[in-house]
Order: C-alpha cells, then structure tokens, then sequence
C-alpha cells in the first residue's frame, strides 16, 4: 500500500490551484438497482425474510475516495454491496430488501482526513436523511465521527474499517457500533510469538509517526512486553520517508535480536534495503500492512532477510478457510474488476454491513422511537464472517479472530506469508485484564514503555 | 561523534543524489526559464527504463545509459512538439509540463502496476565497506559511489558549460538570449540540446536513484519537490548553488531525521523560507 507523502501533497494540491481541475469525488446514490441480480449465495437466515413493511431504509456507505487511500475506499464500498447483495436479495424483486422494506444505499467519499470524513458524514445524516451511516475507512476519521455521533444520538454509527483503538475503548459514543477490530488487535499473538517461539528478548521499532502505528505498537507490545521482552529502541519517522539511512544508523549494531518495522509498502522496502546494505543483521518483525505484496513481490537484497519475518492481521489471503473460500468467490463473481484478493477494507465494511442487517433482521426493520430497539439488538449481534466469529463487547466493540503469519520461501523461490496460528476471540485488550498498567494511558509515542 | 558523521556522510550521499536530480532541472531553468514540472515525471520514467533494461541485460552500465538516453529522447520530443511552439510563455509552459507529469505517471501506473522496483547495484559496489569512523564500522558502497558519480558528472557539466563552444553559447543565453540569437546562433538548436541534457540527467539520476532507493508510483512529486527547493536555496540557473542547494537540504534531511525526526520535513522549508527572505535568488543565484 502506498502513503503518499506530504511532500506530493503540496505539489499536487499546487498543481491543483493553478489547473482549478475539480474531478468530481464520488458522490452518486445507488440506486438499488440489476446489480442485485449479481448475489449468489441463498443464505438460510436472509435478512430478507423479516416481516418489515411500508418503508425505506435508508444506509448511508462513507469511504475514502481520492488521495493515497483511494483504491482500499472503493474496496470498501464492494464490502458494503457485496453484504448487501449477499443477504439482502429477494428472488422477486431487483434492489436490496428486508422484507418488504427497501433498502437504499446513499455512498460518499472523504479524503481520509478528519474534517472532509465529519462534513460528508453531517452531509448524509442531515441533508440525505440515512438512517444508519457505515463508515469511516481511517483512524483519525474514526476518532471524528465518533465526536459526531454523539451529537445526532438518534441515528445509529457503524463503524468502516478505522481502527484507533480510542474510537470505541475510551469514552465511546452509545451509538457508535464496530464490528471491526481496532490495529491493536490485528498484533493479536504476534507479541507471545516473538518472544516465546522465536525467542526475540530485545526489540526495536521503526514505524511512522501517527495514530494507526501507535496502535500497532501499542498492540505487539501489550503481549511482547508482559511475556517479559523489552523494546529498547523506539524509531518514530515522518509519514513518506525515504531516505532511512540516518535511522539504520541509530539502531544499535549489537544487542537487538529482531526489528518491529511499521511502514507502508514501498518505505518499508527503502527501510530493509538500507539495513541489509549497512550490514545489519537483525531479524523483521511486521505490522498489518508492512509485509504486503508490494514488498513480497519486490526482489532485491533484503528477500533473504525477510525469510522468518513474523506478522499479523485479521485477514490472511491464503487462510484455506471454507468461509473465507466461499467469501472471496463471491467477491469475484460480484466484482470482476476487484482486487486479486478483496483486503482489510473489503473484509472490514462486509462485516460491518452483516452486522448491520442482522441487526435490522432482528427488530424488523422497526428504527422508530430514536432507533433504540435497533441499536439494543445490534449491541447483541453475533454472527460467523468470513474469518470467524465476530460479537460486539459492552463498549459495542468487535472482539473477532487474528492471524499470525510467517514469511516464507515457496518451491517457486517466491516469498509466501503462510499462517502460523489463529486466535479467534481476540477481545480489544488483547486478554488484558482492564486495569492492566499497560491500558492506564492511550497508546502513544511513549506509552506502553518496557526498555 | 560516530553517530554525527555517519549522519553527515548519510547526508552527503544523500545530498549527492540530489544534485544530479536537481543539475538537469538548474540547467534547463537557466537557460529556458521553462520551470520543467514534469522534471520528476522525467526521474521516473528513467527509473523504469532502467529498470527494465537492467532486467533485460544484467548490466547496470547500460541501464543507467539506457535511462540517459531514452529520457532524453523523449525529451527532444517534448521540446520539438510543445514547448518550442510556446517559447517565452513561461506560465503556459509550466502548465503543459504539470499536463505532461500526470500524463506520464499515468501511463507508466498502467505499464509497471503499483508494485515497488529496485535496480540491483553493480557487483563492484554491492556490499558494504569498511569505514573507521562510522556507527557499526560498515558503510554501503553504493551510497559513496553515489558521490563519485555525482562529482564525475558535476566536473564533466562544468566543462562543457565552460571548455567548449556549446557551453559558451549556454552561458550567454543564460545572460542575454536576444543577444545571443543576433550574434547568429542558432538559439533554438541550442535550446533543444539544453533541454535534451536536462531530461537525459533527470532518467540517469532515476537509475542512480531507485538503485540506492527503490522506484514507485508518486516518486515523481517527491524528486520534482527537492529539485525545486535544492534550486530554489541554492539559486536556479547556477550549477555550483544546485551542488550548495543539495548538500544544505541532504544534510537537514538526514541530520534531522536523527535527532529531531518529527520536525525533519519542516526543517527543509524553514531552510527554503529563510533563503526566500533573505536572498531570494538564492545562494548562489544572480539578481533577475
């Protein structure tokens, strides 16, 4: 996944003033239209079935749809229909239904900044009127939208795929609903792997500088620093560096036994490039976007070095899984021009989307009285995903599955992430007892510590 | 101390980069006064001819002319085909170059796909070296080959600018151009061999680049960025302050990268703030 940097964000945003060429973002209402036709799967329990009549519900699908975080937002809005095309078809009638209700879909981009995410989500619950908002795609954005909740506490808030751990774990909006998990949660056994099965006792880390990394941080260390390991060094570099060099030198030559690097794609290449090149020795631990297909597919000098690097995230394409299978092949067949695999982003807004509809399957589609039946069912949702169970805790956050995958080299001489373990229940403190030390402050720069 | 001069030489190599990225861009400038936008296009495109041609090859040597040559090619062809026909309309040339960029990230976006390239370094300086006085005694060859190209092609651009007759008709047009053209040059044969150089330097420093680095989508903006703040500090139209220019900016970027690593993009803009204030034709720039 690419970051683009500030740095490209000033020359176009210049280059943009100067041609005044406005691209119109996505902006267009769905209407419910033959793309129904496309769902497969019959499911027994179809939303469907519920004895709703007379009205329209009316969703509204936030995502990011210009700037570095464009191609995961259109990922996401696949999520969204293909949920809806999924268990909300009736064999009768074109569009989306619950019961005899209508279900409409009203989509709008943001720019993945906080101020552009808050202004078209007002923009569907004020002027579009939607019932239910599903979204934002990022950290920040969530943290935004989560203020805003709590202003309009008739409409309910379902989260997309942002995932700021404080979004839902301190100070949540009582409408305000995830059932995604949150970037300390996709660490989920990555931190006992690392310090139990490949005994690395001193780490240091590189990652960017905003929320996102924090949490991932914050959510390897939770279990690596209460194991006993120490992380001794912590690296902190601008969003789009390129040139790592300088921090390479910062990095102790001796007495680190693995790297913790939190980088988007192509920084994290110009990251394993420069320390190999310095003679650096240390093995990689990855964060949830660090060792994707653009660094996989990468050949260079680091590809040896990357053998046994250890990650994790809550969606593993090569998880052989029934439900995943039947998941990604109804992505295909729905979605021809989609992604090779459909990715976090998909899996996230799908999920969150299923929730959603069971939610309404479970009160009829009844959103009257300030939606308070609605949204005391769907803090009762539960179901089976495409990567396992997902239920919602009393902060109506996701407490779902993880995997921890290794990478290793294929007969084909090709790097492969191969899955080592899954835990399925992964709460939002990661076993964590509430008042552990570790949960006392938000993740940040400094916190948690164990040098 | 160690970790100073490592961070200084990290700086220099870095710096070293830059200037042969920013020389192409400080030279059409001079001359043309066409502020090129596509400059960081040009980086690219010879990043990914490299690329290939390496692939293709094996051999570095021919990669990196391959990525000259082609670039400036191409770079022939955009002066013949558009800017020629606008010569003197500064603004409108600076707008068709931002057009061609995004034409030309596009296409090769289609062409490459999203995926990161590396160039793998020549064999003679794959590893790393011995260095006394560096953190971990270890420094990477390729970075300090970097210097060694940066100053053979500095020394090779001085003495065309100031050993042969091209670089004496270069040097008046970048005085007087109407003067130049009275004395019976041909300006605009000269123009088109200044141009073709630029671009020719921006693909070789593409090559030079995504071998100490790596080459992706959005490489462009981020080249075409340092270019303009290397010339802007050092002085546009001077090859001397694009070497100053260089060395100030690789040297705050690497400097700050270690010791205040939240601050270190806005220390490089303070530096272009401050020379803007208190000299804003540059270091080494002359009054317009």
């Amino acid at each position: 996944m690419t970051f683009t940097t500030t740095k490209k964000l000033v020359i176009l945003s210049a280059a943009a003033a100067i041609l005044a060429a406005a691209c119109s973002s996505g902006n267009a209402t769905t209407a419910p239209a033959g793309s129904a036709a496309a769902g497969t799967a019959a499911p027994a329990e179809s939303a469907a079935a519920a004895s709703c009549s007379g009205h329209t519900i009316s969703l509204g699908g936030l995502a990011t749809l210009e700037g570095p975080f464009a191609v995961p937002g259109q990922d996401s809005f696949r999520g969204i229909e293909q949920a809806l095309n999924t268990f909300a078809t009736r064999a009768d009638k074109k569009g989306w239904w619950l019961g005899d209700c209508e279900i409409t879909l009203t989509k709008e981009g943001s720019d993945a900044t906080p101020a552009v995410a808050l202004e078209k989500a007002k923009k569907l619950i004020e002027q579009d009127n939607v019932d239910i908002l599903i979204g934002p795609l990022s950290g920040d954005e969530g943290l935004a939208i989560k203020d805003y909740a709590k202003t309009v506490p008739d409409k309910t808030f379902v989260n997309g795929s942002s995932a700021a751990q404080d979004t839902t774990f301190r100070d949540p909006a009582p409408n305000f609903f995830r059932f995604s998990t949150d970037g300390a949660q996709w660490q989920a056994g990555l931190g006992s792997y690392a310090y139990k099965t490949k005994n690395y006792h001193n780490v240091v880390t590189v990652a960017e500088d905003y929320s996102f990394p924090y949490t991932q941080v914050g959510g390897f260390m939770y279990e690596f620093c209460a194991a006993g390991g120490h992380v001794i060094q912590k690296n902190w570099v601008p969003l789009g560096t390129k040139d790592y060099s300088s921090v390479v030198s910062n990095i102790p030559t001796s007495g680190v036994d693995a790297i913790y690097v939190a980088l988007g794609g192509s920084d994290a290449i110009n990251f394993f490039t420069q320390y190999a090149q310095a003679g650096g020795k240390a093995k990689f631990i990855g964060g949830s976007i660090t060792v994707d297909q653009t660094v996989l597919g990468t050949t260079g000098a680091f590809q040896d070095q990357l053998v046994g690097t250890i990650t994790a995230s809550p969606t593993s394409d090569t998880a052989n899984e029934p439900a995943w299978n039947e998941y990604v092949k109804a992505y295909h067949e729905q979605f021809p021009d989609g992604l090779p695999y459909p990715g976090l982003f998909a899996l996230s807004y799908y999920n969150e989307t299923v929730g959603v509809l069971k939610g309404l399957a479970a009160v009829n589609g009844d959103l009257s009285n300030g939606q308070q039946a609605f949204m005391q069912a769907l803090a009762k949702v539960a179901f089976d995903g495409p990567t396992g169970h997902i239920a919602l805790d009393q902060n109506r956050q996701a407490i779902g599955p993880n995997y921890v995958s290794e990478i290793q080299k294929g007969a084909d001489g090709k790097l492969a992430a191969v899955v080592i373990s899954k835990a399925d229940n992964v709460n939002q403190t990661l076993g964590l007892p509430a008042d552990s030390p570790y949960l006392a402050q938000p993740v940040s720069r400094d916190f948690p510590s164990c040098p | 101390m160690t970790d100073f001069l490592t961070v200084c030489l990290n700086g220099v190599t870095l710096a070293a980069l830059y200037f042969i990225v920013a020389s192409g861009f400080t030279l059409i400038f001079g001359l043309l006064r066409t502020t090129n936008m596509a400059h960081g296009s040009l980086y690219v495109l010879g990043a990914y001819v490299g690329v290939s041609v390496v692939t293709i090859t094996g051999s570095w040597w021919i990669g990196l002319l391959a990525g000259f040559v082609a670039v400036a090619l191409i770079g022939i062809a955009i002066h013949l085909g558009l800017l020629s026909w606008m010569a003197g309309q500064d603004l409108r040339q600076a707008l068709v170059t931002i057009g061609l960029s995004i034409i030309i990230a596009d296409l090769l976006l289609a062409h490459y796909g999203g995926i990161t390239y590396q160039i793998p370094p020549p064999d003679f300086v794959a590893g790393s070296i011995s260095l006394p006085f560096v953190v971990g005694g270890q420094y990477s060859a390729y970075r300090l080959f970097m210097i060694v190209i940066a100053a053979a092609l500095g020394g090779a651009l001085w003495l065309i600018l100031n050993r042969t007759r091209v670089g004496m008709y270069i040097r008046a047009g970048i005085d007087d151009r109407d003067m130049l053209s009275a004395l019976g040059v041909n300006v605009s044969r000269v123009f088109l061999f200044v141009f073709a150089l630029g671009a020719g330097l921006a693909g070789l420093s593409g090559v030079v680049g995504a071998t100490a680095l790596s080459i992706s989508p959005g490489e462009d903006g981020r080249y075409l960025l340092s270019s303009l703040v290397v010339v802007i500090v050092g002085g546009m139209g001077s090859l001397g302050g694009a070497a100053i220019g260089a060395l100030i900016i690789g040297l705050a970027e690497q400097i700050g990268l270690f010791y205040a690593p939240t601050y270190s993009i806005f220390i490089t803009f303070v530096i272009m703030a401050a020379v803007l204030a208190v000299r804003p034709q540059g270091i080494m720039g002359r009054p317009a």
